[in-house]
């Protein structure tokens, strides 16, 4: 089992700096290097979602709050004040992701389950009407169009490179959490939170804390993405978002760390080759998380792992149970 | 010797239902004794009670010459007060070792750590395996918890506890669902853990061998009130309990 | 302030809110009854308004004939969907997550695929003939139609406390708060049960759904705006609890109202306020009367 882990987790970082450090390499055009962008990215925005989900068992469906504010920290610094603050702007982004996490964090940790995932919703979708509306500071339904990163980050290659390195940096961070005596007592808050309390720990600061801590990544996705697109719009707030990058990870498998990685570029890359030819892209995703949650619950990752387990006279048993979150 | 424990007068009701009824008693610090009485005696309920579970309506809970009737699940624990349930509660998705070992940690007060692997932490992981040892658990440690059968289940449940080095201990039902041979090495087991941990055992049973043979005091409750207390030889003799519960052919 | 304007805001209030009722308390029946959380339940009040804008303007029926239609037909797609897809992932492990994102896919397909058979822009539907005017009451001009939609909800209303009071189903309903595995002791078709409640609920936002599709234009997409509304409702409530959707969609209907009559950009603004209050005070919301489900 530990070897096994082991493994994985060599292949993951093999494949990753071989193809995400190649990309740039083989393929001159932009479009395929931004698209490997966005694979980054949103995969890097899928694990820190399933730090709440997969890990914790907080299903928030408004993870789009953070992904919206580091974006908008972005937009909003480098409209006003000019390209130099690009990435204060981040740091901004990211500080606020903390602060309004926190006091968000300290209502709506309160509850959990089916209340959980409403009110984060409804935070998402209240801050979406404000940026929505609030026309003469965010621009409303235009967004913010030419955010250009400064300097040498103003080249496509750069940039590529520089948010690879984040992303790497903060792939490494997760995964420590994940194995980290913290990470444990949140995967044990998922599958038995009384017990929990009668280890003498909060619950819901633990909570709190993992909660705070992915809306810091989200942030950092969010802020990064503004940068690769050189534009923003009040849709990165929306439920959709939050629906999207919840998908991510549930393709891959939320009982996996690296799963909702996977998950993010099999998305991107459907969209890419399906989403351009259809306007029916939403049912092509609703479709596909049906068949994921009636068919293949614990993602394509999860199943491929089951199936070779099977094989495995040792271990005929492993994986029945619900989500196992094998770190 | 100032006694570890003391319940002073607790009473709970629900609705119209009294669930503890003015119960007294202290417990001897290195003591261990039982508490019996019939299935709905509020044998469980007192449990949740002195852990914090539920908040008592009247009477006080003294633990270690301080009162606890107001302090959370948490606060209780963390002065010393461990418990093992009567349906087995554990964490059946992590390994054998870090079902122990997350107790440790949190003993140890590492749960905040993000960074280093758990593994990192020998004084922790020492510890777990040490437990893992004493309750025979010791082979399976890298095992999913659900994939243990269910008499190990408990001893996982009540090695989790022990990995908070308590002061006193709580079983609720150490041998439910036992076949009797399981029942025989469990007592046993639970009479060297208690010299080996220097613990203060308080247990629910309803296995008449395991009360009679491991207990010091027994305490009967009935429909929520303390209906006898003394050693097992005095509660076998009690007409009252034999009327009560214990009925003529158990003895 | 004009009492003349607050009459008629507290009135065109009331006219949303029974609207958020209807809608609201389907979400909370089958949240209480039957322990499934239907994030799509706004897809069904948009399927409700869309049958009933096909029944009227394709087939040329009578509007409230066109309700009842709407009505049917979403009860009888919620209970396809239920016992096609749902009743599959009852009783997984950590089911509650998986309802949502399930429930969450049911959005995302009825939303495309009304987009299909109906087209992305907007639809709209001529109020009922005999409700287009307004009445005139002691000097205010009321419309008519709202003051129908005000009576209906009373009608609804009433029905479900005779219900609920009266009846053995309805005590059962409300004493049990039910799970799944108690039905099945008790000697009750669990199966069948869930799939009528489901129906039920789902027919209630249909109904809901074609009422207001004079009053709102019909479009894809309206079906989140009407979940989020109804799950402040809940919230405020109380999940799970009739009068406490009652009570929250009262509660909303009335700021909404006066709150698009005094600052109409930033309306939709205080529905959110009036959640995070309740959240501060009552976070389990005013009726919380069950435990909740952790996912």
């Amino acid at each position: 089992m530990k070897n096994h882990a082991k493994i994985k987790e060599v292949v993951f970082w093999a494949l990753f700096f071989v193809i995400f450090g190649l990309i740039p390499l083989l393929e001159k055009s932009d479009y395929h290097l931004i698209l490997a962008n966005h694979i980054l990215i949103w995969g890097m925005f899928a694990m820190a979602f399933n730090m709440l989900f997969g890990v914790t068992g907080m299903l928030s469906f408004g993870q789009a709050l953070y992904y919206g504010l580091g974006a908008y920290s972005v937009g909003l610094m480098v409209k006003n004040f000019g390209d130099i603050w690009f990435l204060p702007a981040i740091g901004l982004g990211l500080l606020s992701a903390t602060l309004v996490s926190i006091l968000i964090g300290l209502l709506v940790i309160r509850v959990s389950g089916v209340y959980f995932t409403v009110l984060t919703l409804a935070f998402g979708q209240l801050v979406w009407q404000i940026t929505f509306k609030w026309y003469h500071f965010t621009g409303g339904d235009d967004g913010i169009q030419s955010i250009i990163p400064p300097g040498i980050l103003a080249n496509h290659t750069v940039y590529y490179f520089f948010t690879l390195l984040l992303v790497a940096v903060s792939i490494w961070v997760l995964r420590r959490l994940v194995n980290s005596p913290m990470g444990l007592v949140l995967r044990c808050i998922r599958q038995n939170p009384d017990r929990v309390r009668f280890l003498g720990r909060r619950v819901r600061r633990n909570q709190l804390r993992i909660y705070v801590i992915s809306s810091f990544f989200a942030a950092l996705a969010g802020g990064l993405m503004a940068g690769v697109d050189n534009s923003i719009h009040p849709d990165m707030f929306y439920w959709t978002t939050s629906g999207e990058v919840i998908l991510m990870a549930v393709i891959g498998g939320i009982g996996q760390f690296f799963g909702p990685f996977i998950g993010a570029a099999l998305i991107i890359i459907i969209q890419d080759v399906v989403g351009a030819r259809t306007e029916y892209w939403s049912l092509i995703i609703g479709l596909i998380m049906m068949v994921m949650v009636l068919i293949l619950p614990k993602g394509l990752v999860g199943e491929v792992q089951l199936l070779r387990g099977r094989f495995r006279p040792d271990a005929k048993n492993r994986g029945e149970n619900g989500t196992t979150f094998s770190a | 010797m100032e006694p570890l424990l003391v319940l002073d007068s607790v009473t709970k009701s629900f609705g119209g239902l009294r669930v503890t009824a003015g119960v007294s008693f202290s417990v001897a610090p290195g003591s261990i004794s039982a508490v019996i009485g019939p299935n709905g005696a509020g044998k469980t309920s007192l449990f949740n009670q002195i852990t914090g579970y539920l908040r008592p309506d009247k009477g006080r809970i003294i633990f270690r010459q301080e009162d606890i009737t107001d302090l959370s699940t948490r606060e209780i624990v963390s002065r010393g007060m461990g418990r093992a349930f009567q349906v087995t509660s554990f964490f059946p998705e992590e390994t054998v070792l870090d079902n122990v070992r997350v107790a440790c940690l949190s003993r140890l007060n590492k749960t905040r750590k993000a960074i280093k692997n758990v593994s990192y932490f020998k004084e922790a992981t020492d510890k777990a395996f040490k437990i893992l040892e004493s309750i025979g658990l010791g082979k399976q440690a890298d095992r999913p918890a659900f994939e243990l059968a269910h008499g190990d289940q408990k001893l996982l449940d009540i090695g989790i506890a022990l990995g908070l080095e308590p002061k006193m201990l709580l079983l609720d039902e150490p041998t439910s669902g036992m076949s009797p041979e399981e029942r025989l090495l469990t007592r046993n087991l639970i009479k060297r853990l208690w010299k080996e941990f220097n613990l203060t055992l308080l247990f629910i049973e309803h296995d008449m061998d395991t009360v009679f043979g491991i207990a010091q005091t027994v305490r009967v409750l009935q429909m929520g009130r303390l209906l006898a207390e003394g050693t097992p030889e005095e509660i076998r003799n009690n007409p009252e309990v034999i009327t009560a519960y214990l009925g003529e052919e158990v003895l | 302030m004009d009492p003349s304007f607050i009459i008629m805001q507290f009135l065109s209030g009331l006219m949303m809110a029974t609207l958020l009722f209807l809608v609201a308390s389907g979400l909370t029946l089958i949240f209480g009854v039957g322990n499934v959380f239907n994030f799509a339940h706004g897809s069904f009040y948009m399927i409700g308004a869309y049958l009933a804008y096909q029944t009227v303007s394709a087939w040329h029926a009578n509007f409230w004939i066109s309700v009842l239609v709407a009505a049917l037909g979403a009860g009888v797609l919620g209970m396809i969907a239920e016992s096609v897809f749902l009743r599959r992932i009852y009783g997984r492990a950590e089911e509650g997550g998986f309802q949502i994102l399930l429930t969450y896919s049911f959005i995302l397909v009825i939303d495309d695929l009304v987009k299909l058979i109906w087209g992305a822009e907007y639809k709209s539907l001529a109020r009922p003939t005999g409700f287009r005017g307004a009445i005139e009451i002691g000097g205010l001009t009321i419309p008519s139609y709202n003051l129908a939609i005000i009576g209906i909800g009373l009608v609804v209303v009433v029905m479900a406390w005779l219900i609920l009071s009266r009846t053995r189903t309805g005590r059962i309903a409300r004493a049990a708060a039910l799970d799944r595995e108690m039905l099945g002791s008790m000697g009750v078709n669990v199966p069948l049960t869930m799939t009528l409640v489901f129906g039920i609920a789902t027919a209630m936002g249909g109904f809901a759904g074609a009422l207001a599709a004079p009053l709102r234009s019909v479009v894809p997409g309206a079906g989140i705006e009407v979940i989020i509304d109804s799950l402040i409702v809940v919230v405020i409530g109380g999940m799970g609890n009739f009068w406490g959707a009652w009570l929250g969609a009262l509660i909303l209907g009335e700021v909404n109202s006066f709150a698009v009559a005094t600052v109409p950009d930033w309306a939709s603004l205080f529905n959110y306020l009036v959640m995070v209050l309740t959240l501060i005070f009552k976070p389990e919301g005013l009726f919380a009367s069950r435990k909740i489900r952790k996912v």
